[in-house]
């Protein structure tokens, strides 16, 4: 496939913004059994409106990806039978949640409007967090399954599209909350950072399950068409002389992505390094060094291994109407 | 229940590319809007088309057969391409199985192309649409034309009659009986989208010529043939 800029950055930014809400409301619950010292209200404002900014900033780069984005409305009504649909909506949802969780804080709503089991106080800001990280794994699952869902794209259809998407969202969310505390100064930093760590570590073996699945699919294994069940003829030796086109068409330019395998392999390991080693050497040594803007480098170096990890999960994954385009593979 | 598909016969097929021509031309003309093309009559040409033919050669040489292949929407029973489209400008018609593209309501999202394993959807990069074969919806509803035209542009232009369109719902339906009497097959029926379209396959076509017929034994005035035979006649030197 063609990995399109605008869908990276849709499914990279709305991903870490996600984290980011998880990462604040874990925090704001470990606080409230005491296992972390309280933040206040600052922080969670703060956080909030960086996690609403990047989801307005996946929204925006979503936009480019629309040939009529005047339309997009209009994608918000097939929600029973389309996962884009399902995503559309749950989007926004997202957005409002975080920025009225933020709001909740910035307002001073802790307050709590009665107690669990006599101990535990149930603010508003709680219960809107509740709903904002049940919103937050909806979202996670809508994104993944726009790509898990089609099953042509066998390299997408898999339970590990959504692991990975769920887990890069919160790895890189919690890399970006302890960056955050770490240019703060608070004692989150470790909290975060270990999280993030656990996460990215997570993310490592789902990942690189996909990328195992991915490479037995290249060798043909599990691959349901061939070029004869694409034509129809029975015969060993089938090649293509003529697609139809002298200077391609759609399906010559949005069904590949045009670069060698070479530059396909380099990218794989410079996503390796990008997103899963440097990132946990960084947190590890902004811990040892209490460093005030490792821990941020950590998110930025992940960030950015995100975006070609994004870029290579699109250009692996090869679709059945190539075969009708051999020519240009 | 009526679903309208073509059979395209590709032991007849000559790859002339006259269904593409058509094809193009009608439906550009149409009341959607004309079809994009860039540079058409410079390098890289390019262009949203609702039908190819592409060429393939099969077998090693010498021993080849080329098969010209158009390829268009099929159509399918259960298109995957309908159930994805967040704003449902994709759909198929109810009273004849046509699948369609709402070009008012599409926003150009590409996703219905990616859960076609066809191919069969192209962009309109100037009018920012999908689209797709509509077996030429705008002739074949239209009462006002002769019946014998209510077909589709490609069916019409095509000069070996090797496209057939039909109601393949319809047992008795000349493009039913063509499936069910000379092969028809869908393609990819590995995914379950159950093509309406159907290709019917290669035939072998071997003449066999025994000596007889070549010098014709049972032939009264044989023995009055003067011609000294050298062995490299053809069937016309001889036969009369």
């Amino acid at each position: 496939m063609h990995p399109a800029l605008s869908v990276i950055f849709l499914t990279t930014l709305i991903g870490a913004g996600q984290g980011l809400f998880l990462a604040l409301y874990t925090g704001q619950v470990y606080a409230l059994a005491n296992l972390l010292p309280a933040q206040g209200a600052g922080f969670y404002v703060g956080g909030s409106l960086i996690a609403l900014a990047l989801l307005v900033g996946g929204l925006i780069a979503s936009f480019f990806h629309l040939g009529r984005p005047e339309r997009a409305w209009r994608a918000a009504t097939r929600w029973r039978t389309s996962w884009l649909s399902r995503e559309v909506l749950v989007l926004p949802l997202v957005m409002a949640l975080v920025a009225a969780y933020g709001l909740a804080h910035y307002l001073g709503w802790t307050a709590p409007l009665f107690s669990l089991a006599g101990t535990l106080p149930i603010t508003p800001t709680l219960i809107i967090g509740l709903f904002g990280t049940l919103a937050v794994f909806a979202l996670f699952l809508c994104t993944a399954m726009i790509y898990a869902a089609v099953p042509f794209l066998e390299e997408w259809h898999s339970p590990l599209t959504v692991a990975n998407f769920t887990l890069f969202g919160i790895a890189s969310g919690f890399l970006l909350a302890a960056g955050y505390s770490a240019w703060l100064g608070n004692q989150l930093v470790a909290f975060f950072g270990t999280w993030g760590v656990i996460a990215t570590l997570l993310a490592l073996v789902t990942r690189l399950g996909a990328l195992a699945r991915n490479r037995s699919l290249a060798r043909g294994k599990g691959r349901k068409s061939t070029v004869q069940s694409a034509i129809g003829v029975r015969h060993s030796a089938v090649v293509q002389k003529a697609q139809g086109a002298t200077g391609g068409s759609f399906n010559t330019r949005e069904f590949f992505h045009g670069r060698s395998p070479g530059t396909l392999k380099v990218l794989r390991n410079l996503f390796l390094l990008l997103v899963f080693v440097l990132p946990v050497a960084l947190v590890a040594l902004g811990y040892v060094l209490e460093s005030a803007t490792l821990p941020l480098a950590a998110f930025a170096v992940q960030y950015l291994g995100l975006l070609i990890e994004r870029w290579y999960f699109f250009a692996e994954a090869t679709h059945p109407q190539n075969l009708y385009y051999s020519g240009v593979s | 229940m009526t679903q309208l598909a073509l059979v395209i016969d590709l032991n007849v097929c000559v790859g002339c590319h006259a269904c593409v021509t058509s094809c193009k031309q009608w439906n550009t003309s149409g009341w959607a809007g004309p079809l994009v093309d860039k540079n058409p009559y410079d390098a890289e040409p390019t262009g949203t088309f609702f039908n190819r033919v592409q060429t393939f050669e099969v077998g090693t040489f010498p021993l080849t057969e080329t098969v010209h292949f158009p390829k268009s929407c099929l159509h399918c029973e259960d298109p995957p391409c309908v159930p994805v489209c967040p704003t449902g400008a994709s759909y198929k018609r109810p009273d004849n199985g046509v699948v369609l593209v709402d070009y008012d309501k599409c926003i150009g999202c590409k996703y219905c192309s990616w859960a076609c394993p066809y191919g069969a959807r192209e962009i309109d990069e100037q009018q920012r649409v999908m689209k797709k074969c509509t077996l030429c919806i705008d002739r074949i509803i239209d009462l006002a034309l002769p019946e014998r035209e209510r077909k589709p542009a490609c069916v019409l232009a095509c000069p070996t009659s090797a496209r057939l369109f039909g109601d393949v719902h319809d047992p008795n339906s000349e493009v039913s009986v063509a499936i069910r009497e000379r092969g028809g097959y869908q393609l990819m029926p590995e995914w379950g989208t159950r093509p309406s379209n159907h290709y019917l396959p290669r035939r072998r076509t071997a003449l066999h010529i025994n000596e007889d017929e070549l010098v014709r034994a049972d032939n009264p005035l044989r023995r009055e043939d003067l011609t000294t035979y050298t062995g490299e006649e053809a069937l016309d030197d001889v036969a009369w």
